[in-house]
């Protein structure tokens, strides 16, 4: 299953980013997830269930997913169509003279930590 | 819900796997190594491909094969058979394998002693399509009976592809396989994508496939 490889990948980066901002515990992620990014926010939910319960830095963390819209740009007509709907031919010439404008990322968007501002420390 | 705080991040969980890719491909560059990403579902007919290639090709350069397959030693023993070194790459029964598993095998085959090296993927068209290798060239297999459609269901395998063989065309007689709806499937997907349809048991449609290794190899490594 190819979701849980790409859980893996999700947890290594959010252990740099986590070691970046010393942080320990993470209770929420946000991830952008395009639609034509081949991962299934279903499976990806599941398997983030059962990986990052064996992770002690986003156990028990929320994961939101914000999906973006494949969109994509013909070079002829100078116009914009659904990626889904038509693929790599222009709905409008029938050319493949397109490209993705968007609806493949896989992001991290944001992280949610518990605690304040500053640790009160010193 | 007030004692938290949330930091931004906006970062393609890809990002390293890709500058890592990124970092591979100019080393192989700078050791005149080139590296093809072999891709297909399991049975296409990757390894018979691979030792018949290699069979072809072996007096004119060196070549190596990585594989990433469950039962790699099989298709390793045979690899060797044909002529070519063979490493088995550890996947850690990954879907896919990334550009940091396919560096520990550049560097356990020794890729700078190859002209040529094939990296055999993990069997699927899904997965592997996702992660970029590090590969100078990535080529799809899809044989006869999987059927014509495969273009429509998994898009993406047909978008990061340079090359699509279409094998086991000795079966056609017996499969509603539309070689003509295949052919425009894949370049709806992909316009610039090169198409050889083979027989790898015989060997039919194999000169212009390894014609276009050939150039290939030569440019790369150029
Ligand atoms: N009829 C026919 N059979 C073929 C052809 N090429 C391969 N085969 C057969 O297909 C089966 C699978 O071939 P392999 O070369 O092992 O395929 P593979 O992609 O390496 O398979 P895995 O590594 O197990 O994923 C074998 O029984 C081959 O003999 C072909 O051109 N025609
Ligand atoms: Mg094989
Ligand atoms: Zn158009």
């Amino acid at each position: 299953m190819h979701e849980l490889g790409v859980v893996f990948h999700v947890i290594d980066s959010l252990k740099k980013v986590a070691a970046d901002n010393g942080v320990d515990q993470i209770s929420r992620v946000t991830l952008q997830l395009g639609e034509v990014s081949t991962v299934i926010p279903h499976y990806l939910s599941d398997c983030w269930k059962w990986a990052a319960a064996r992770e002690p830095l986003v156990a028990g963390a929320e994961l939101l997913i914000e999906p973006i819209k494949a969109i994509s740009w013909c070079e002829d007509c100078q116009k914009q169509y659904g990626t889904i709907e038509h693929g790599r031919a222009c709905p409008y010439c029938g050319g493949g003279n397109t490209y993705l404008l968007q609806g493949n990322e896989f992001m991290i968007k944001e992280i949610e930590v518990p605690g304040p501002e500053e640790e009160s420390d010193g | 819900m007030d004692n938290v705080r949330v930091i931004e991040v906006k970062q393609s969980v890809f990002a390293d796997n890709n500058a890592e890719a990124e970092r591979i491909r100019r080393q192989l560059k700078a050791e005149k190594t080139f590296l093809v990403n072999l891709m297909s579902s399991p049975g296409a007919g990757k390894t018979t491909l691979l030792r018949r290639t290699i069979a072809d090709l072996k007096d004119e350069m060196r070549i190596g094969v990585m594989e990433a397959d469950i039962d790699a030693t099989v298709d390793a023993e045979a690899i060797a058979a044909a002529g070519a070194a063979a490493i088995q790459i550890h996947t850690g029964g990954m879907c896919h394998l990334d550009a940091g598993m396919t560096e520990q095998g550049l560097n356990e085959i020794g890729a700078a002693e190859f002209d040529l090296v094939v990296l055999e993927n993990v069997g699927n068209l899904v997965c592997p399509a996702e992660f970029d290798t590090g590969a100078s060239k990535n080529v799809a297999i899809l044989s006869v009976p999987e059927g014509h459609d495969k273009p429509l269901k998994y898009p993406l395998m047909f978008q990061v592809c340079q090359a699509l063989i279409i094998n086991k065309i000795d079966v056609l007689p017996y499969f509603d396989f539309d070689m003509e709806k295949v052919l425009s499937y894949a370049r709806v997907r992909n316009p610039s994508i090169e198409i050889f349809p083979v027989c790898a048991k015989t060997g039919e449609g194999f000169p212009a496939w390894e014609d276009w290794l050939r150039r290939q190899t030569a440019a790369w490594n150029g």
